[in-house]
């Protein structure tokens, strides 16, 4: 059964420069215990997904579609509804864990805070609770008195993670939660979330931008160009055969160590991703794309069978309609 | 009641508790006499703030034992203890007024109505400003629209013909006098709050507090109010300041109440009397000083708290 199930969903900011279409059309399924990864550039509708998935936009952005969670039609939710899902449905992971945190609150009475927020339990069985979800994050339960500033960048991921946890949510969202950290403490980071979802059999949407770290973490990956998913499937297969070329491109931005003939020849991807008010015709690839074809810039691309559950929105994949048949 | 979460499928850790929190109540009492050694051992350093603090608590002390020292028929006008305009003398060591009241009596006396209109005014003001400006900068859009709008009609008008207008319509009254501080002044807080409001909310920790499904008292109280609480309680330190010289201003012009004889009102009674022109130095300078020191110590007070209490300029 899948914990979140998100259909053609579609998110425009409204802004003084008129309209931003930020995710224009994306299909997502989580399963109970299974990570999806979701990888793009800066800009491409991440972050995003993950707002709106506990509706966390200005009320005037508009969201289209359907987000079901546990069942639950998020944008349908009346706003105390809506106050009682979040959290309890999906909690999130935010990216800076430095500024995410209130710098003059206690990390414990902040943990609390999201327990007793939600009535789950009264404020001293709450904070026995806080002390357990530190120490399963590998923090001491004696730090839950500590402020912020008394912490590492790692310990206060650490502490993010806790209140991710702290009222069992059905899905954990980590938007990008390692890319502050050095390194050494993004791997420490990165085992122990992976351990935890594990260990809990957490479903979690895990976004980034680093395809590598997804190999190690998720099941599936989703890649993201201009609010469009354009390669899915199975985690370790996109990243060693990607079918889109811009899943090429990213995975070819990541030098293999030891690999000899990527010291000499380290691959990047040229251009910027499309400012979202004015994305491409066709393909919204096309013009970055080195196996753009004459049809892509009117080529209305969608996902097309790329193999054995994988699919990627590209002409030269061997699902796509033959061009006979799109240019009729 | 909180579910255990669900059971680890494979690989089961130990999870080791601590020892079982004490008793929450305990362990809060214990964290706040914590932070106010904390706040003291900061605060001690600061030779600004200690010069203020004890110049302030000689004025809070001589406040309260104020019936101590002094009986209330010595500064009522009848049967008043000396004769009219004695200088300085062993009996009256600062002389006494028209009526034969001992200055130092009155001066003594003046510090409890002179500390109290200006706490109780600056309680007033502090509580509509914060409201309003919390109310503004955090709910955005048609109310902030309204409410700064509000603010700035106060903020422009000059304050002091408003405050006789209004002294005038509601009478004199100590009450009044307060009532008429804390209206005009409120304002400049209110702008202040909503200044800092607006960045406090716009934080990670505010989202982040808005995903965990907390409502807007809750985001508020916990997460804006406790951000923006520095800025309101360095703002009430010097407000006093502010309030007891506004209390001076209005005693002044002859919109105070002549029955509390505040350090204002003795300045007042001593000017509309001559004392200036007649050289009764006695009876105009003591109060005059009172004002001076008391106002001087709040500011100090004020600043070295901003130093102590606001964590973002806090030296670590």
């Amino acid at each position: 059964m899948s914990v979140l199930s998100i259909r053609d969903l579609r998110v425009t900011y409204r802004t003084k420069g008129g309209d931003v279409p930020a995710v224009r059309g994306v299909d997502l399924d989580i399963d109970r215990g299974h990570v999806l990864g979701l990888a793009g550039e800066s800009g491409c509708g991440k972050s995003t997904i993950a707002g709106a998935i506990l509706r966390l936009h200005p009320a005037k952005t508009a969201i289209e579609g359907q987000i079901e969670l546990d069942g639950k039609d998020i944008l349908a939710l009346k706003p105390g509804q809506l106050r009682a899902v979040r959290w309890t449905g999906a909690s999130i992971i935010f990216q800076g864990a430095l500024h995410a945190l209130n710098p003059v609150r206690r990390i414990g009475d902040q943990i609390v805070e999201a327990i007793t927020v939600h009535k789950l339990a009264g404020a001293k069985e709450a904070r026995v609770h806080t002390a357990e979800l530190l120490e399963q994050v590998g923090l001491p339960g004696r730090r839950i008195d500590d402020y912020p500033h008394e912490l590492s960048g790692g310990q206060k991921q650490r502490v993010m993670i806790a209140m991710a946890l702290a009222c069992n949510p059905s899905l954990v969202i980590a938007d990008e939660p390692t890319t502050a950290l050095d390194v050494m403490v993004q791997a420490q980071v990165l085992r122990l979330l992976k351990n935890l979802q594990h260990e809990l059999g957490l479903a979690m949407l895990f976004i980034t931008h680093d395809l590598s770290v997804l190999v190690e973490v998720a099941d599936r990956i989703a890649i993201m160009y201009a609010g469009l998913i354009v390669e899915e499937g199975p985690a370790e297969q996109v990243f060693r055969s990607p079918e889109h070329p811009y899943t090429q491109a990213l995975a070819g931005a990541f030098p293999a160590i030891g690999d000899t003939r990527f010291r000499h020849r380290p691959s990047g991807l040229g251009g910027d991703p499309p400012d979202p008010q004015q994305i491409p015709s066709g393909c919204p690839f096309h013009p970055r794309c080195a196996a753009a074809i004459d049809v892509c810039p009117s080529l209305d691309v969608e996902l097309w069978e790329a193999g054995p559950q994988r699919r990627a929105a590209c002409i030269h994949v061997a699902g796509a309609p033959t061009l006979t048949e799109t240019a009729t | 009641m909180i579910e255990t979460p669900p059971q680890p499928t494979e690989t089961p850790v130990e999870i080791e508790i601590e020892p079982a929190p004490r008793d929450p109540r305990k362990i809060r009492w214990t964290r706040r006499r914590r932070a106010v050694a904390g706040f003291w051992r900061v605060y001690r350093s600061s030779r600004m703030g200690m010069v203020g603090l004890i110049l302030l608590g000689f004025f809070i002390l001589m406040a309260l034992t104020a019936p101590l020292i002094v009986s209330p028929q010595d500064i009522g006008v009848i049967d008043p203890p000396g004769e009219p305009f004695q200088p300085p003398s062993l009996e009256f060591p600062l002389g006494t007024d028209d009526f034969g009241r001992s200055v130092l009596d009155l001066v003594i006396w003046g510090s409890r109505i002179s500390l109290l209109v200006g706490f109780a005014a600056t309680v007033m003001t502090m509580t509509v400003g914060a409201a309003v400006g919390i109310a503004g900068g955090y709910f955005g859009g048609r109310t902030d629209t309204v409410l700064n709008a509000f603010t700035n009609w106060f903020l422009v008008i000059p304050w002091i013909p408003l405050a006789i207008v209004l002294a005038s319509i509601l009478g004199q009254s100590l009450f009044n006098t307060i009532l008429v501080i804390g209206i005009t002044s409120w304002a400049g807080t209110a702008r202040l709050v909503r200044a800092d409001t607006l960045s406090v909310k716009e934080r990670p920790y505010v989202e982040r507090a808005r995903a965990l499904g907390a409502g807007n008292w809750h985001l508020v109280s916990r997460h804006i109010l406790p951000n923006v609480m520095p800025v309101i309680w360095a703002n009430t330190v010097l407000t006093v300041a502010l309030a007891i010289l506004a209390e001076t201003t209005l005693a002044l012009l002859g919109l105070g109440d002549v029955t509390k004889p505040s350090w204002g009102i003795t300045i007042y009674e001593a000017f509309s009397a001559g004392a200036l022109s007649a050289g009764l130095w006695w009876w105009l300078i003591p109060p005059g000083v009172c004002i001076c020191l008391v106002t001087l110590s709040f500011t100090m007070c004020g600043y070295a708290m901003d130093e102590v209490l606001n964590p973002r300029i806090q030296e670590r």
